[in-house]
């Protein structure tokens, strides 16, 4: 009786102290996990963020001249659409939008869509009346890449979350991971011919860029093709009239994007989900 | 030997028949060779000759892994000293502009159906 009461005192003893050490090594495990991860650790979406390297491109949209304007929105739409070679497949037989098959790189959504975790109780008519931007957030925490199973997508040096349409196999898993529905999948060429040999859905082909195939996943591309020609992304130029997106390097405290950061109340999609989006609204 | 008449002229025919596509190949040519157009705006192409031909491919995969991925430049130069872009709808199709003329003529000879077009752009044909 003494002899196993004192073998499983040493026991308990033993257990004890392993699991005093046992949070270290398990801290140990998660921040290898976050080295892994090109994010910073900690934070989540609301705390702090560790000092940054490199360039990180985001947007700053002000939300307000978007209710002022309401055809701001789909002038942007369509700046990038039709640089981008984006199909449009128009309607349904009985007129609502052909939902299934739909592209699209940046739309617009209502607010309490696009920002379903605040409260929509008592908020004010405008807001929710106002067309609001939606494109890919270039997280800086991308679940797509993290699911991407051939690289296909990736982040590049510059923080933009890119594709290379010739590596993905459409097998949809970044589409599932997306918490933001930033990603369009080809159900059917977007090439389909009409009857004089143009392209049904592509309007003006940009002949500069290519189109997609069937199969493959698209999202915006951040303008990279632009940006690498110094020019600005091509809804950023079409709302640039009235200065409604504000573009630059966030890591960068003097460009225009982090001075308006700095002065404005913003909010980012779902921050609680910790993707650290680099689009920024104004309200 | 039984049958040394018809067995000997027998084989004869048959050797004759089975080597028959070797025969007809040193006979006849396999159709007149491709013949791509060449530019008449550039004299020279981004790499000597004989490596375009074996190895644009190549080329082309390396340019758009070095761009697409690991941010590379856009803009090249030749041996002397002319700028490209380097991108096959706005670097290659700039100078051979016609895909029918240049690409098509070799791809059909060789019977290889790459698939570039499927999604990049071709230029517009003039004819
Ligand atoms: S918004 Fe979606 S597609 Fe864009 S980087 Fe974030 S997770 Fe990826
Ligand atoms: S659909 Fe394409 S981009 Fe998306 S996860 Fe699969 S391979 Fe990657
Ligand atoms: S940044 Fe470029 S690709 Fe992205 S939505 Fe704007 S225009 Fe389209």
């Amino acid at each position: 009786m003494d002899n196993s009461r004192r073998k499983f005192l040493k026991i308990a003893g033993l257990s004890a102290i392993a699991g005093i050490g046992a949070p270290t090594a398990f801290n140990g495990l998660l921040k290898g996990e976050a080295f892994a991860s090109s994010a910073p650790s900690g934070g989540g979406g609301h705390g702090s963020e560790k000092a940054p390297t490199g360039k990180r491109y985001g947007f700053a949209i002000d939300i307000k001249k978007f209710a002022s304007d309401k055809d701001l929105a789909q002038r942007c739409v369509n700046a990038c659409h039709s640089t981008h070679n984006v199909p449009d497949f128009g309607n349904n037989k009985d007129g609502s939008k052909n939902r299934k098959d739909e592209i699209k790189w940046i739309w617009a959504e209502k607010f309490e869509h696009t920002f379903p975790d605040h409260s929509h109780y008592k908020k004010n008519e405008q807001l929710q009346e106002t067309p609001i931007l939606t494109l890919c957030n270039h997280c800086d925490n991308p679940p797509c890449v993290r699911a991407c199973p051939t690289q296909a997508t990736f982040k590049n040096s510059d923080g933009l979350v890119l594709m290379d349409f010739h590596r993905c196999i459409g097998c949809r898993f970044c589409m599932a991971a997306c918490p933001y529905g930033a990603r369009s999948f080809n159900w059917r060429s977007p090439r389909e011919l009409d009857a004089s040999g143009n392209y049904k859905y592509i309007k003006n082909p940009n002949p500069d860029f290519p189109t997609r195939m069937r199969g493959v996943v698209e999202k915006c591309n951040m303008c990279a093709e632009r940006l690498a020609e110094g020019k600005l992304p091509a809804c950023v130029e079409a709302a640039a009239s009235s200065e409604a997106i504000v573009f630059g390097d966030l890591n960068d405290s003097h460009s225009p994007v982090s001075q308006v950061l700095k002065e404005k109340f913003t909010i980012q999609r779902k921050p609680a989900l910790g993707t650290k989006p680099s689009i920024f609204y104004i309200i | 030997m039984y049958d040394k008449g018809k067995i000997i002229p027998g084989l004869i025919v048959f050797v004759g028949l089975v080597t028959f596509p070797i025969w007809y190949g040193l006979a006849t040519t396999a159709g007149p060779l491709p013949n791509p157009e060449k530019p008449t705006n550039a004299k020279e192409c981004v790499e000597p000759v004989e490596f375009m031909r074996s190895s644009h491919m190549v080329l082309l995969n390396e340019w758009r892994d070095n761009i697409v991925r690991s941010g590379g430049t856009r803009k090249g130069t030749t041996a002397d000293g002319t700028e490209y872009v380097r991108s096959l709808q706005k670097g290659c199709m700039n100078c051979h502009t016609s895909k029918k003329k240049f690409c098509d003529e070799c791809h059909t000879y060789a019977a290889v159906n790459p698939y570039c077009w499927d999604c990049h752009i071709q230029p517009k044909e003039t004819n």
